[in-house]
């Protein structure tokens, strides 16, 4: 799960990182209200979306006067920000945050993340803040420090040293940035991040560090635990039908086919899709219905499947483990009863009989298939017939 | 012979009492699985499915002599049970819970790091199907009747890919040593590379299936060890060309997000080191056909 830039600013500022002061605002009118309060000379205005890359899109304005203030609110607000991170659709900006802009004279990156393969935390730091990571990765390669975390004791304030050490930065700089990088692991650690990014992590002319923008990503798994993060979910930075699953305990991915897919397990329906693929064609969808494939669980699946107008076939594909043929086949063909499209099912696995015999004794128009292969060739060639 | 579980394997389930868990086990059971017990707090002297319940590990371990478990925990309390089936001595343990949090894995896996390497549990899982030595013991939810006993291994981060491969592979005549399912989470308790080792010594396993997904740099770690130590052919596939980069397909570890992350990518990696790679996944049975018809 994603949030703002201001909610990541408040949970880390809780952890001592030290961050401009701001305000979040969602109208122009509050905008200013916000400015006036915070006082200072300049203010960013900055659009809050679950997306990166907003600076060259346009999405950060810093302005001079409170008449600045109100226009880049303006503009922004309702407004889609496409960046090279929101793909084409882009995101809407229905909140903005203020702060005070300061000038300060180095950028340095600050980034935490769950190491797969070290099966640990790992803290990168460069020199070289304000680009993007894998920019720095490539222009600047050497810049990079990094650090593995202990998971037994945690992250040590000698390790933070040597990154802040690493970085140039001189004994006062050194003794705060210690604090932000401690302050930013116990933030990932105490509340189930699984990244943090600080970057730029900006050093002023009076030897302050202030974390000037902040991404956080958490654990979805572990929002069970983490009540806090889990109220600060944004729904609107996420795709609709994406949510409606969620509520259903479904696993949707809308694309751009139009093949639309109802598959139990997150292996084989990736398979499914890439076999359409193969096939000559283009999934709409990846979901899972998971293990229990009930029959209200199948009906969701298809209102999901079918919000996507642009949809021409559904292709049901079950293998059957834990949950019958028979029982899933009941589900598909209460479903599929009113169902403008074309049809294809394939069953496998427990009680495969029963559960064919059901599809064909439905009277339904539904086009079985007995191999993966055979539904995905199916599928792409009842998508073009209705196509043509 | 089987890697990690034949038929006199004494297995105990922890959380046993439980709904998920009592039709598992019966299951288990049915299939001549050999369930001595099992562990529920609170409900320990008392029976069920015929079997003993004990309150913690430890006491099963000293009354039946288990020597694995299967776990269906709730994500809240896996880890630790984890770690207390690590701690009275097991040897194995799968578990099949979804949910769990990776931080809550990451300690897991240190804490594993406490035993010398030959006392040191093996954890399969979490998030997968189990594991099944096709006629002589399951160790999970797989439809056991899919698998017909041979001499192919698998292992597959997905479940229901796993039973896909199995099926194709029943249907050609083709049976299956052991089938082991790792996971779709980020951190596994045991990786493909730990059990292509035990195959690659399992006399009974003549060839190896590596089902993969998007996620993570296992797929690559094993090809490379695979090319380096192993003997035995290894079919692999790896599914998700179709998946867009960052988004998480169902699995918490099925996502793009480095290099090296992509199917494609994988599946290239997997060709270099010599692999035999199923183009798709309706190709897996006979791409092994054609890695047996080698030997």
């Amino acid at each position: 799960m994603d949030i703002h830039e201001y909610q990541a600013k408040e949970l880390l500022a809780g952890f001592g990182v030290p961050v401009p002061r701001g305000s979040v605002a969602y109208s122009p009118d509050q905008a200013v209200y916000v400015a006036t309060e915070l006082g200072g000379w300049h203010w960013a205005v900055k659009a809050q979306i679950h997306a990166g890359g907003r600076g060259k899109a346009g999405g950060i304005k810093l302005c001079r006067t409170y008449g600045e203030v109100a226009q880049a609110a303006k503009e922004m607000l309702g407004r889609k920000l496409v960046t090279h991170q929101t793909g084409p659709e882009g995101k809407v900006v229905q909140r903005l945050y203020v702060e005070v802009a300061e000038p300060y004279e180095r950028e340095i990156y600050l980034g935490f993340v769950l190491d797969r393969r070290a099966q640990r935390i790992r803290v990168v730091a460069s020199s070289q803040g304000g680009m993007e990571i894998e920019e720095i990765a490539k222009a600047n390669p050497d810049s990079l420090r990094q650090v593995q975390v202990e998971p037994a004791v945690g992250l040590q304030p000698f390790q933070a040293r040597e990154l802040a050490f690493g970085l140039g930065l001189n004994i006062k700089q050194v003794s705060r940035a210690v604090t932000a990088i401690m302050g930013c692991y116990r933030a990932f650690r105490d509340l189930d991040a699984t990244m943090v990014e600080i970057n730029p992590l900006v050093v002023t002319k009076d030897n302050r560090v202030l974390a000037l923008d902040a991404k956080m990503s958490f654990d979805d798994n572990a929002l069970f635990r983490r009540p806090k993060v889990t109220e600060m979910r944004d729904p609107s930075q996420e795709d609709p039908r994406e949510v409606q699953a969620n509520q259903h305990g479904l696993n949707y991915v809308g694309l751009a086919g139009d093949i639309g897919c109802i598959i139990n397990g997150a292996g084989l329906a990736m398979a499914t899709m890439d076999m359409i693929k193969y096939a000559g064609g283009e999934p709409a969808n990846f979901l899972d219905v998971g293990g229990g494939a009930s029959p209200e669980r199948v009906a969701e699946a298809f209102r999901l499947v079918l919000s996507d107008k642009n949809v021409k076939a559904i292709l049901v594909n079950i293998f059957a483990g834990i949950n019958r043929c028979d029982w899933v086949a009941q589900g598909v063909v209460q479903a599929a009863r009113d169902l403008k499209v074309p049809l294809i099912v394939r069953l496998a696995g427990t009680n495969v009989a029963a559960g064919q015999k059901i599809v064909e004794e439905s009277g339904l128009p539904i086009i079985s298939a007995n191999t993966l292969a055979e539904a995905a060739e199916k599928a792409v060639a009842a998508a073009r017939g209705k196509a043509a | 012979m089987s890697i990690l579980i034949n038929e006199r394997t004494r297995v105990i389930v922890q959380g046993f009492t439980g709904d998920k868990a009592t039709f598992h086990a019966t299951e288990m059971i049915h299939y001549g699985t050999n369930v001595v017990g099992g562990v529920t707090p609170g409900k320990g002297s008392q029976k069920h499915l015929d079997r003993p319940v004990f309150d913690t590990v430890k006491d099963a371990v000293a009354a039946t002599g288990a020597e694995a478990s299967l776990a269906f925990v709730p994500p809240p309390y896996a880890a630790d049970a984890l770690m207390e089936a690590a701690d009275a001595g097991l040897r194995l343990v799968c578990i099949i819970t979804d949910g769990i949090p990776a931080q809550d894995m990451m300690r897991v896996k240190r804490y594993l790091m406490r035993y010398p390497k030959e006392k040191r549990t093996m954890v399969v899982g979490p998030n997968c199907a189990g594991i099944i030595s096709p006629g002589k013991a399951m160790l999970g939810i797989m439809p056991g009747h899919i698998y017909k006993r041979g001499n192919v291994g698998i292992v597959s981060r997905s479940g229901t890919l796993g039973y896909e491969a199995a099926a194709q592979m029943t249907a050609l005549g083709i049976g299956v040593s052991t089938s082991v399912g790792i996971g779709g989470d980020p951190i596994n308790g045991s990786s493909f590379l730990d059990h292509m080792a035990l195959f690659e010594q399992d006399p009974e396993t003549r060839a190896v299936v590596m089902i993969g997904e998007i996620g993570g740099s296992q797929e690559a770690e094993a090809s490379q060890w695979i090319k380096e130590h192993m003997t035995k052919p290894v079919i692999g596939y790896v599914a998700g060309l179709t998946a867009p980069k960052g988004r998480r397909m169902g699995h918490a570890g099925a996502i793009i997000s480095a290099e090296g992350d992509t199917a494609a990518e994988k599946a290239a990696i997997m060709e270099s080191y010599g692999l035999y790679v199923a183009p798709s996944a309706a190709e897996l049975g006979s791409t092994v056909a054609r890695a047996l018809a080698s030997l």
